[in-house]
């Protein structure tokens, strides 16, 4: 029923917690099945420099937030800012057809922690 | 073969306890089936000899069956499963009483079989109570004395639930339409669905009193594709099936002979076992029971622990999905099931979790194990080796288990 890469995430999911010195986070629920995801990142010189997340959720919901981690990691502000929903899909090989809101929800989590980046700006 | 269930890597077990969803085929009930399928391979209808050694087989599994429900072989009627035996059970009385009334009573945690069958009705006209099951999961019978009305031409409740193993109260409803029925409603019927509960608890229908009874074989490690329905001699039934006189006018259709013969054989086992084989189960599943909720932190069980089937224990962990758990499981060799939305592709936890009184949010981290007779002591000690792990590993992740982790190092301190 899942990708490989979906069962490895789960098994061994990247970059867990929470991060006490984040320079942004985000968070994203989904009010229908209960999932919610708390995505903190590092960033300096305008680069991410650290990711890492905490989520309670079914498989695809937990490895799309796993995948999210280690797909910013070392991106460019602008690039972070680029990426969609199928970009987290692609990573996780395919995810099924009812389960694709769950790259939903690491985008927007990521969306709603760049908002917040730099802080006190709007 | 291409759809063998992958070899477990080393350090690895294999443990089966979804035996809820479906059992092993029994070797017994292998080879009882195999000569129908290649030697013995006649049409039951037919009068030459080949039929007529089909049919003789035919009759004896219709003895072996009527022999575990303390019934006669004529009330006994070969269906292709459960959801048929539903459906010919609920739609058969309703529309041969359509006459005398168009009400039903049926429970809000019955099988999909029942619950979408008593749904079909009710668009064509058909009104329909669920009775409510509370906090235990159990119908409660001043509620169904409730319901009753002088339309009312059937009550449909499940002898136990799949979900939560919960026995609901048959003998008491079986009285109580006995008594309806002196009174002068003799349009009144009962049916109950027994899939889960055969082969676990006596089910005897005169001492329950129904006048309809479902069942299915793959359950008691019979083969998946056949089933009976238990129709009270004098019942009045509308069939669905039309076609030839088969099974005395009630469901036409080639009788499945070789698949037949295994429901006779796995009926007759269960019925000669069924007393040891409850006895170790329920041993085993209590052991799992007590063991879960010593070794797991923030973990309740679902339904009256002490009215459940003795195969089946529901929990729910706090702040865990249980898909996340059930595939995790999956990833160490142990199957189990969920009644979490998210692996069924709906949104909902399931209806059984949600008449129970859980939230959409508790309902969506719930596990059932189911044994089998053939569960062993060592299988549960892999499991309960290998769950306390994966729970801490979840809620190692999620950002609503904090408290969870706390009350974790308190109880691992040593208590004086």
């Amino acid at each position: 029923m899942y990708s490989q890469q979906v069962l490895d995430h789960l098994e061994n999911p990247r970059h867990v917690g929470e991060m006490a010195d984040a320079s942004a986070r985000g968070m994203a629920t989904n009010p229908v099945c209960g999932d919610l995801l708390h995505l903190y990142l590092k960033i300096d010189g305008g680069r991410i420099v650290g990711a890492s997340f905490q989520a309670q959720g079914c498989p695809p919901t937990l490895a799309a937030s796993s995948a999210l981690t280690e797909i910013v990691i070392g991106l460019a502000l602008a690039e972070a800012r680029a990426l969609a929903p199928p970009d987290v899909t692609r990573a996780l090989g395919r995810l099924p057809r009812h389960k694709e809101h769950c790259s939903v929800l690491a985008i927007d989590a990521l969306r709603a922690a760049l908002a917040d980046y730099p802080p006190g700006v709007v | 073969m291409p759809n063998e269930v992958q070899p477990a890597a080393p350090g690895v077990r294999r443990v089966y306890l979804d035996n809820s969803a479906t059992t092993r085929v029994d070797d017994e009930v292998m080879q009882a089936m195999w000569p129908y399928f290649t030697e013995v391979y006649g049409n039951a209808s037919s009068t030459h000899q080949w039929g007529q050694r089909a049919k003789q087989a035919v009759e004896e599994a219709r003895r072996q069956v009527a022999l575990l429900l303390n019934a006669q072989p004529p009330e006994v009627t070969f269906v292709s499963g459960g959801t048929e035996a539903d459906n010919l059970a609920i739609k058969g009385v309703a529309q041969a009483q359509a006459g005398r009334g168009r009400h039903l009573v049926t429970s809000q945690i019955e099988h999909p079989a029942v619950l979408t069958t008593c749904g079909q009705l009710e668009r064509e006209g058909w009104r329909v109570t669920y009775l409510p099951v509370y906090r235990e999961g159990v119908v409660r019978l001043a509620d169904v004395r409730e319901a009753l009305t002088d339309e009312t031409v059937l009550i449909t409740v499940m002898h136990a639930n799949n979900e939560i193993g919960t026995v609901q109260p048959i003998r008491e409803i079986g009285q109580l339409v006995k008594e309806r029925r002196q009174a002068g409603q003799r349009h009144l019927h009962l049916h109950t669905d027994a899939v889960q509960s055969v082969g676990k608890v006596p089910v005897d229908v005169k001492d329950m009193g129904v006048d309809l009874l479902t069942l299915t074989a793959h359950k008691i490690h019979g083969p998946k594709g056949i089933g009976a329905l238990y129709v009270r001699r004098g019942v009045r039934l509308q069939s669905q099936m039309h076609g030839g006189h088969h099974e005395r006018d009630r469901r036409a259709g080639t009788e499945s002979v070789p698949l037949i013969v295994g429901l006779g054989k796995a009926a007759e086992l269960a019925r000669e076992h069924l007393t040891e084989r409850a006895g170790r189960m329920r041993e085993l599943r209590d052991y799992l029971d007590a063991e879960v909720l010593r070794r797991v932190p923030g973990v309740a069980r679902n339904g009256d622990p002490g009215r459940r089937l003795p195969h089946i224990a529901n929990f729910n962990f706090d702040h865990v999905e249980g898909e996340g758990l059930q595939i995790s499981l999956d990833l160490k060799g142990v199957a189990v099931s969920t009644g979490s939305a998210c692996s069924s592709g709906s949104v909902e936890p399931s209806h059984v979790l949600l008449a129970i009184g859980l939230s959409r949010d508790t309902g969506h981290g719930s596990l059932r194990f189911s044994l089998s007779k053939d569960t062993t002591r060592e299988e549960i000690d892999y499991v309960l080796e290998t769950l306390p792990p994966l729970v801490e590993k979840l809620r190692r992740i999620s950002p609503r288990a904090k408290k969870i982790s706390n009350l974790e190092s308190e109880i691992s301190t040593p208590r004086v």
